[in-house]
């Protein structure tokens, strides 16, 4: 078992396996976002409430799931990284924060663009979850922003997985403080007692949408993490015989 | 067996020790402790400079004025927690004293506090009462800005830690430190502004008084282990 771990987080091992199984999650991905957005789109009934602007939930509600999520994989990859010493989840950390941070930034986007319509203004500092995005975004910038200060890359990842696991335990603080702040945004709609507040019609591309979205984050980060451990690794004997003898497996 | 004659160190000597040296130096140079208190008065002048004098919109702003002033302050006082130790030394001795260093931190972040959080404790009523604050209001600015500032001071000897030694460190400690301080912010500026309004105001000092106490308990170590990775 731990002879397996051992050579799973060994990054040679980590860069061929990563480059058979992005194919594999980026497929499926555009698939079910394929349908997803043609599903949202067209066939999903209009809400009777919010018209056909309610449809950027598609894109709204996984770009806000997959923001969390990675702030969730990048802090406990890095605390992984500090207390087991293990470079490749350094990696990992390092990789998931500006794919975190660009979705953040999209839950942000289109939570503006929905708001327009629906409170008649781009930005509702009264809404809390728009609110705990935004500080999330900080987050992630103040987490690049220390990554990238120090030269040093194992100080750089021990400092900033610091930093990931401080901010991993405001994360629940800052979203409470906010909640308790004001309110004003709809409650939630997919997760609740009694089973979905949603058409079947209207749910089904949503959750195709959010598990394409969390493939193709997925594919993302191991692309990312790849070209990190090809980066971090490029004074090493394997990167060399890569580079030097091309199979047409690099 | 000479050892255990020998009278050694005990917890509480390093603790004691690094209070009372960081107080005499913060003693000898009064200057250090005074700039983040004038700096928050000053910060306090600039808003009803900017927004204009009416009594309405000061008594409305008030709370919130005051508590980015002193988060401000808080902060801009933060960036030299250790970094004269840094610079003449001392931090190398403590990363490799036999005291434990969460223990030496702590003493750092209580010396910073008494130095910098009580002194704008104690302004904090005067530039209350120009914003035309009740006395209800003022009693709740100081307790909050009480746990508030212990609770700002702990969180940033972390940020202080991990930046100290690092070049342009000011701009990126405060990016750092200011997102993990909102909730401070918002449960300060809340419970005063509730308490202007003769509103119940209890839960946020609870909540305030918590968080204190959890940083309390837990930043000492954070801040530790990031003294160790600076020193590397």
């Amino acid at each position: 078992m731990w002879k397996y771990l051992h050579k799973m987080t060994s990054p040679p091992h980590f860069y061929r396996l990563a480059r058979v199984l992005i194919p594999w999650l980026v497929l499926p991905g555009a698939l079910l976002i394929a349908y997803g957005a043609y599903a949202g789109l067209f066939v999903a009934p209009s809400d009777y409430q919010q018209g056909d602007a309610f449809r950027i939930i598609y894109v709204h509600v996984p770009s806000a799931y997959l923001s969390m999520m990675a702030y969730m994989i990048m802090a406990g990859s890095a605390g992984i990284g500090l207390i087991w010493r293990i470079k490749l989840a350094h990696a990992v950390a390092a990789g998931a924060a500006p794919i975190g941070a660009s979705f953040t930034f999209l839950a942000l986007v289109t939570g503006a663009i929905w708001g327009r319509p629906m409170w008649g203004t781009w930005w509702e500092w009264g809404d809390p979850r728009l609110t705990s995005e935004l500080i999330l975004l900080f987050l992630y910038f103040g987490y690049m922003a220390l990554r990238s200060a120090i030269d040093d890359t194992s100080k750089a990842d021990k400092a900033s997985a610091v930093l990931a696991m401080v901010g991993a335990i405001n994360v629940p603080i800052i979203h409470f403080s906010v909640e308790w702040w004001s309110s004003l945004h709809q409650g939630p709609t997919l997760v609740r007692q009694g089973g979905p507040a949603i058409e079947n019609d209207m749910l089904y591309p949503l959750l195709a949408m959010i598990v394409g979205f969390t493939l193709v984050f997925a594919a993302l980060l191991l692309r990312r993490v790849r070209a990190e451990v090809l980066y971090r690794e490029r004074r090493t004997h394997w990167v060399r015989e890569l580079i030097l003898l091309p199979r047409g497996d690099g | 067996m000479i050892a255990s004659e020998r009278e050694l160190p005990g917890l509480m000597s390093g603790f004691v020790a690094t209070v009372k040296r960081d107080l005499l130096l913060a003693w000898k140079r009064p200057g250090d402790v005074l700039n983040p208190v004038v700096f928050f008065a000053v910060v306090s002048t600039l808003f009803p400079l900017a927004t204009g004098p009416s009594p309405e919109q000061l008594e409305f702003s008030g709370p919130g004025v005051l508590w980015v002033a002193a988060l401000l302050a808080t902060l801009l006082s933060l960036n030299g927690l250790f970094l004269a130790d840094y610079e003449d030394g001392s931090l190398d001795q403590f990363v490799v004293s036999p005291q434990p260093l969460p223990m030496l931190a702590l003493a750092k972040a209580l010396a910073h506090w008494l130095t910098s959080g009580v002194p704008l404790l104690l302004v904090s009523p005067l530039v209350a009462v120009s914003f035309r604050m009740p006395a209800e209001a003022i009693g709740a600015l100081i307790v909050t800005l009480l746990f508030g500032t212990i609770s700002l001071g702990l969180v940033g000897s972390i940020g202080a830690a991990l930046t100290v030694g690092l070049h342009r460190g000011t701009v990126l400690l405060s990016l750092l430190i200011l997102p993990l301080a909102m909730p401070i912010l918002i449960l300060g500026a809340r419970t005063v502004s509730l308490a202007a309004t003769n509103e119940t105001y209890s839960a946020g000092i609870y909540f305030l008084a918590a968080y204190a106490v959890a940083a309390l308990v837990l930043a000492p170590f954070a801040a530790a282990a990031a003294l160790r990775i600076s020193y590397e």
